[in-house]
């Protein structure tokens, strides 16, 4: 079993001991690696109805097969799993840097951390050695801080660093996880369960060798997709970056504005991609052995924010440009730059910054009520002093941090029609009322809102089905992408190389194959997608999630589209939804309420949770 | 075959066009040592940020990681530069590496001894490094065609400004 470490760790923070176990065979072809044997390990070795700070509540760190090779975008991923303390159900996470390829090198395919530590400490792993060391110097700071504080400490510059920030150490349940100082292990909050632990670190140093199965293939593949990067199929992230998608998504009037108010940014120019790159991106860097690479870091040149460096991307920027009615780059690059100071999801604070304008700007929330922030639409300053109250959770802060729909609870008066978010989750820079593919991509999917987990935007995107539509058929297509982006999480590949895979299955088994030497059929690793969906569904089933919450935020089914343009008057009413959900769960081989049925367990080999859904048969 | 010294070429990194992606140092391992480990690599990137470069033997005239070591364990290749190690003779001793101005020794950390860049396939034409930069940030080169092709850069922007200029001048 090559490619794999064929290790798996198991730390308890409580009493600092350690032990490993063998990987088996078995399971490394059941489950793959990254999001899919993070979650079978999550299943098996935590209980239900867990809270997710307990410190029983373990959190598993990943990485994949692929992992620490060289193979273009899939060698150096890695992921988080646990339960989001955002939306109660499974959490996961994955990001990409060099951050992974060292535990590969260190000897594990997982860690699985469970315990609290007395005091913050952070967890040193080096080859065989797993040291747990004070960490009360590093509390309070953020993770590149963390990053460099760690690296001086150990003496050497090659050690990799994931960290939370202050937002994690206060257990805001929007928290993320920052490695190699940009990268992000950002939705579901698992830098709350980080900080539950006391764990401000986790830093790896591996010195061992990774070692393929037939290196010739797996070469030719390299060299293969090397070349299909620098074509179309990666230009984008190559050349202008994913910031383009505003200006593509705002001609078709897709792009959320202002909570929702708007799908349709009018000074979108302004934030254009064009603008970006020309004024602000000072180099494209890339991730470990990457061939198209694609980390745009934004610099401001000149104000009050001088020398501010971050990454930036579609996602930041839509959630602090159009998403708060913002169009000024310097303030919007500040922004995601705090974000990853207070090791914040982005995303999720953008979407709270917008609901709470949204509230300020419907006379819900005042001046007073807001420490005296002037919180209307397109105040730049504003957002920038919210998402301080939100990262140290300070003042109002301690109201929203957690997000918008845990806010709206506390505020009353209706807001929730104003929270945009499915499970807890904030939504994401893609106007589900007009693509109406998506919307059901993500009222399904099993993190709450997001894109990521089926990439359906494409799809109604690119005119390939009618996106102003619902209907019979969507469900299978869903279906379709997301067992294919389970395993892109799984392999971790990055999403952006996605287009590069011109067969998917079939260039994933060869690859997986070419890699490990396990020899699989491609319809075993076709069912090991669909099987890592289920899974994630049983932890989702186990932890009381049903059909219901499988939805759409308020606005999205009660709030049509008035820009005028392509997407005028749309809106996914409640029938629409319950279509796409019956449709969505029959392709799936799951019950009307969307439990998996004993049936599609037995064909998945996944007998051995059948209590979750039997209990809730009876 | 030539003994010019400066016929000798080097693998140079363009720290503009480097990404730090770190593809050259599992290369490096793959064609060496039949696997995938940067710390058995011969080329090492330095990933700071904006600037990133990756480093390796610039197989200098009268080397002074030959001359440091106590076991004349290390010798020059008259033709090519290349640095070569007797691994019977190396104790693994380090003072070579830390005589290198460059970095560009390490110790392997299986056989103990120290290696450095052997230019792999040179007579096939370029290292596989440089073959496989997806970046086209690594070259094989002469240091003189070096100093040409920065020459030549460094000139074309500067007439490039003042053709700029003049057109500027033109349109007042």
């Amino acid at each position: 079993m090559l490619g794999y470490a064929g290790r798996i760790l198991y730390l308890d923070l409580t009493t600092g001991k350690s032990y490993v176990e063998k990987l088996n065979e078995e399971t490394a072809k059941k489950y793959i690696g990254g999001i899919g044997l993070g979650m079978h390990l999550y299943l098996t070795k935590s209980k239900k109805g867990i809270d997710p700070f307990c410190p029983e509540n373990p959190l598993v760190l990943s990485v994949g097969p692929l992992t620490a090779t060289v193979f273009p975008t899939g060698g150096n991923g890695h992921a988080f799993i646990s339960k989001s303390p955002a939306t109660g159900g499974v959490g996961e996470s994955v990001s990409h840097g060099t951050f992974g390829t060292e535990l590969k090198r260190a000897g594990y395919d997982a860690v699985v951390i469970t315990g609290k530590a007395e005091k913050p400490i952070y967890l040193l792993i080096d080859d065989d050695s797993v040291e747990l060391r004070d960490a009360s110097k590093l509390w309070g700071r953020s993770p590149s801080e963390v990053e460099d504080a760690i690296k001086e400490e150990v003496g050497d510059f090659y050690v990799r660093v994931a960290a939370i920030g202050v937002a994690g150490e206060k257990l805001t349940k929007i928290a993320c996880i920052i490695n190699d100082k940009t990268r992000a292990a950002g939705r579901t909050g698992l830098g709350a369960v980080m900080g539950s632990k006391n764990l401000k670190a986790i830093a790896v140093r591996g010195t061992n060798d990774v070692t393929i199965a037939k290196p010739e293939e797996f070469f030719s593949m390299v060299k293969e997709f090397h070349e299909r990067m620098k074509g179309p199929a990666a230009q984008k992230y190559r050349t202008t970056g994913s910031t383009e998608n505003l200006t593509i998504q705002n001609n078709l009037s897709c792009v959320p504005t202002r909570n929702y108010n708007n799908s349709h940014f009018e000074s979108a120019e302004n934030i254009s991609s064009t603008i970006i790159n020309q004024h602000y991106v000072a180099k494209i860097i890339g991730c470990n052995s990457c061939a198209m690479r694609c980390e745009h870091q934004a610099i401001i040149k000149d104000g009050p924010y001088k020398n501010t460096m971050t990454r930036i991307e579609y996602d930041n920027l839509w959630a602090f440009g159009p998403n708060c009615g913002v169009d000024k780059l310097n303030f919007i690059i500040k922004a995601a730059e705090r974000c990853n100071y207070y090791g914040l999801d982005a995303q999720s604070t953008g979407g709270i910054i917008s609901f709470i304008m949204d509230c300020y700007e419907k006379n819900i929330l005042t001046k007073e009520n807001l420490d005296g922030i002037d919180a209307h639409f397109g105040n730049a300053s504003a957002m920038l002093a919210l998402i301080e109250k939100i990262g140290k959770r300070e003042g109002i802060g301690t109201t929203f941090a957690d997000g918008v729909k845990i806010a709206a609870t506390k505020i009353g008066n209706k807001t929730e029609q104003l929270a945009q978010h499915i499970k807890g989750l904030e939504v994401t820079g893609y106007d589900l009322r007009c693509l109406k593919t998506t919307a059901l991509g993500c009222a399904v999917s099993f993190r709450g809102a997001d894109h990521n987990r089926s990439g359906a935007a494409t799809i109604d995107l690119r005119g390939k089905v009618d996106r102003l539509k619902a209907e019979p058929g969507r469900g299978k297509i869903i279906k379709e992408l997301e067992d294919q982006y389970n395993l892109i999480d799984s392999l971790i590949i990055c999403k952006n190389a996605k287009g590069t895979f011109y067969k998917e299955y079939e260039e994933m088994t060869k690859l997986y194959n070419a890699t490990t030497g396990l020899n699989i059929t491609q319809q075993e690793l076709e069912l090991a997608g669909e099987r890592i969906q289920t899974l994630a569904k049983l932890i989702n089933t186990r932890e009381g999630l049903t059909r219901k919450d499988d939805t759409l935020p308020w606005k999205v089914m009660n709030q049509p589209i008035t820009d005028d343009g392509p997407s005028k008057g749309a809106v996914v009413t409640k029938n629409e939804l319950d279509l796409m959900l019956d449709d969505y769960y029959q392709a799936r081989g799951y019950d009307k309420q969307g439990i998996p049925t004993t049936a599609k367990l037995e064909t998945l080999g996944l007998t051995e949770h059948l209590t979750i859904i039997t209990k809730k048969e009876a | 075959m030539t003994e010019r010294h400066q016929d000798r070429k080097i693998v140079v990194s363009d720290p503009e066009r480097c990404s730090g992606c770190g593809l050259c140092e599992y290369v490096c391992s793959m064609v060496n040592e039949k696997t995938f480990n940067p710390h058995k690599s011969r080329i090492r990137v330095i990933r700071r940020g904006l600037v990133n470069m990756a480093v390796s033997c610039r197989k200098c005239k009268d080397p002074v990681c030959v001359a440091s070591c106590p076991k004349n364990a290390l010798s020059q290749e008259k033709h090519t530069g290349i640095i070569c190690v007797d691994e019977h003779a190396c104790t693994g001793c380090g003072w070579c590496i830390g005589a290198c101005s460059f970095g560009a020794l390490n110790l392997h950390p299986d056989k103990k001894i120290v290696y450095t860049c052997n230019s792999c396939d040179v007579f096939n034409g370029v290292p596989q490094c440089v073959q496989w930069c997806t970046e086209n940030a690594l070259q094989y080169i002469t240091a003189e065609n070096l100093a040409q092709k920065i020459r030549q850069k460094i000139v074309s922007q500067l007439l490039e400004t003042r053709e700029v200029a003049k057109t500027e001048n033109c349109n007042k």
